[in-house]
């Protein structure tokens, strides 16, 4: 069962994207135990800086291809690559991060390989089916993630698969494989690059939550725009983030970068703190993995009580304001 | 004059599912479901319709569904578009982005010379974003996905903001192209009144009673469908047979109950959990 895993750099920091590593993770728990291989897939203007960081999650081999002109998304040029190191390599399974240049590009390379492609996944394992032999099961959720389907690829290959950054966790093991990395050979034709790209403007980024071990969110129950400042004071008390649910950012609490959920960002710090979040399966999608959750929340049937470890029944603008005063006394 | 067509799906609304949704058996009951027009798909023709009515050309709305899909045909027809269609085929059942996106370039080709083609960024049932970006390969236009704003264009060329995630990128690109829009990029019109005093009446052909036809086909009522046959497919590749993956199993999700440890709303309580909180803080400072 051998995998490939498409490896992505942040074009803004020249680094690995956190996805690629814990992709390359993925597939090396998959492959590897079935004496498959993982090799890494890259092509860009120029290598990852920090390309080490692959094997010590279980890649052997990354293959690359740099250009200048592969500096900038030029979908058609990705995809003619990447169809070709994939049909060299003639791996069972690939595996994207759903991230907006994998989502743009995957279903191109499934589209010209003729491949299942299933977006977004959750989970991922091997099992066998029927008289196929030993398949991948793809596991994502649907319905705005009101139900879990699992997706395979019985008689296709390679199974397409992409996983969004933070839903594969990594061992706190690392390996320490043999560096083994090689170039790519193919001709670049001009007529891949169709689109110029006029400026690209780095975005601020405002909020971390992958080195966020608090988090604290706020949402359609804080009620207003002032309000929602409890929510970032309580967040800075704890040295936290800010989180916030699809209604809180849909009514204008918070901005969209801080949103947590199926259509936003999937966190899973040590301590979640829910102020005013019904907990719709939306929401839930994105925080539920979190080790404790705390639920502050007026409505004592709020789903958000089934997942939470503790939690407080009452006004978010009378609580909170009592927390920050003990949290400071406790200093 | 540009030639764009929108390809439109008409969707459960997922956002606001309610407790009736699912199923004892853990399936979705789609009757419950109100169907909608997909949101960002609404972004999309709103951007076909400002371009046209500018440098002028003719805004063709597709989907593919059942019969009960032409309501959102109407309301494009509503909003403005020439020309819509539905493509409808008991065949196409159970289809996967691969075969929809099949069917979908196989009617584009239909139009002849089109020029540019609008998609939304993705559909809220399934959230994959995939079937653009696989109607551009077969079709062979550039393709710009999640564009999110709409800076410039004229006759030769578009510029347009892609949101990058980690940046936003400004994009030029000539025709044909496929872009696939986010609803950052505009707040897409309403129905036009006399827009909607012509069509109201609007609908597939099979539901006007047979008097009827023919002044609903003077008028312009009928809503155009094409089946598998008329768009001369290649059967293997529709449905449930062209489509490479399948859906093995599905479950609706249960909410795991935990070990919930209730606080009152004293300051006692609340200082307690403060405690509680702190123990986790210094664990993780």
């Amino acid at each position: 069962m051998k995998s490939i895993v498409f490896i992505e750099k942040n074009p803004v920091s020249g680094k690995l994207r956190n996805v690629s590593i814990e992709l390359t993770h993925k597939a090396y728990t998959l492959s590897n135990p079935l004496k498959g291989e993982v090799v890494g897939v890259f092509a860009g203007d120029a290598l990852p800086e920090n390309t080490d960081d692959l094997f010590r999650f279980g890649i052997s081999r990354l293959l690359y291809f740099t250009d200048a002109r592969l500096k900038h998304l030029h979908s058609i040029a990705f995809k003619h690559i990447f169809e070709e190191m994939i049909r060299c390599e003639e791996p069972d399974i690939v595996l994207f991060g759903a991230t907006h240049t994998g989502r743009d590009i995957a279903p191109l390379i499934a589209s010209s390989l003729k491949t299942g492609l299933t977006a977004d996944c959750t989970q991922l394992y091997i099992e066998d089916y029927k008289d196929k032999g030993k398949i991948l099961y793809q596991v994502r959720p649907a319905f705005g993630g009101n139900i879990l389907a699992t997706i395979i690829t019985p008689d296709h290959r390679p199974m397409m698969a992409s996983v969004r950054e933070g839903v594969m966790l990594l061992p706190e093991d690392h390996l320490n494989h043999p560096v083994k990395i090689e170039p790519f050979t193919i001709d670049f034709n001009e007529s891949w690059v169709k689109s110029e790209f006029l400026s690209v403007i780095p975005k601020v980024k405002k909020v971390d939550f992958g080195s966020a071990n608090i988090i604290v969110s706020g949402g359609a129950g804080v009620g207003s725009a002032e309000n929602f400042k409890l929510i970032r004071d309580l967040s800075n008390a704890l040295k936290g983030e800010v989180g916030a649910s699809r209604a809180a950012v849909d009514f204008g609490f918070a901005e969209k970068d801080h949103q947590i959920g199926q259509t936003g960002s999937v966190v899973r710090p040590k301590l979640y703190i829910a102020c005013g979040i019904s907990g719709q399966i939306q929401h839930r999608a994105g925080m539920e993995e979190s080790q404790k959750i705390i639920a502050i929340n007026k409505d004592p049937e709020a789903p958000i009580f089934n997942i939470a470890h503790m939690g407080i029944v009452g006004d978010l603008n009378e609580i909170i304001p009592v927390m920050l005063r003990y949290l400071k006394e406790e200093g | 004059m540009k030639k764009i067509v929108v390809l439109a799906k008409q969707v459960p609304d997922t956002a606001n599912i309610t407790g009736n949704a699912m199923k004892e058996d853990g399936t979705v009951n789609r009757a419950a479901l109100p169907a909608i027009f997909n949101p960002e798909d609404l972004n999309a023709l709103e951007m076909a319709l400002t371009i046209k009515d500018k440098i002028g050309g003719e805004v063709i709305v597709i989907t593919m569904g059942p019969p009960k899909a032409a309501e959102i045909l109407k309301h494009s027809l509503y909003m403005g578009a020439d020309r819509v269609m539905l493509i409808t085929d008991r065949k196409f059942a159970a289809a996967d982005t691969l075969a929809t996106s099949y069917v979908l370039a196989e009617t584009i080709r239909q139009f002849g010379k089109v020029d540019l083609v609008l998609a939304g960024r993705q559909a809220i049932d399934g959230d994959t974003a995939q079937v653009g970006p696989q109607v551009a390969d077969k079709i062979g236009f550039n393709q710009i996905t999640y564009v999110s704003a709409l800076q410039e264009f004229d006759d030769n060329y578009l510029i347009v903001e892609r949101d990058g995630e980690v940046q936003t990128e400004v994009i030029k690109t000539g025709y044909p192209a496929l872009l696939t829009i986010t609803s950052q990029s505009n707040t897409p019109r309403y129905p036009n009144c006399r827009r909607m005093l012509q069509y109201f009446r609007a609908d597939v052909k099979e539901n006007f009673s047979d008097p009827d036809k023919p002044a609903a086909e003077a008028n312009g009522w009928v809503i155009p469908t094409c089946s598998m046959d008329d768009l001369k497919l290649n059967e293997d590749r529709c449905g449930l047979k062209g489509s490479p993956t399948k859906v093995h199993k599905i479950k609706s999700i249960v909410l795991k109950g935990g070990d919930l440890k209730i606080y009152g709303t004293g300051q006692t309580d609340i200082k307690q959990l403060v405690r509680d909180i702190m123990k986790v803080y210094v664990e993780v400072n």
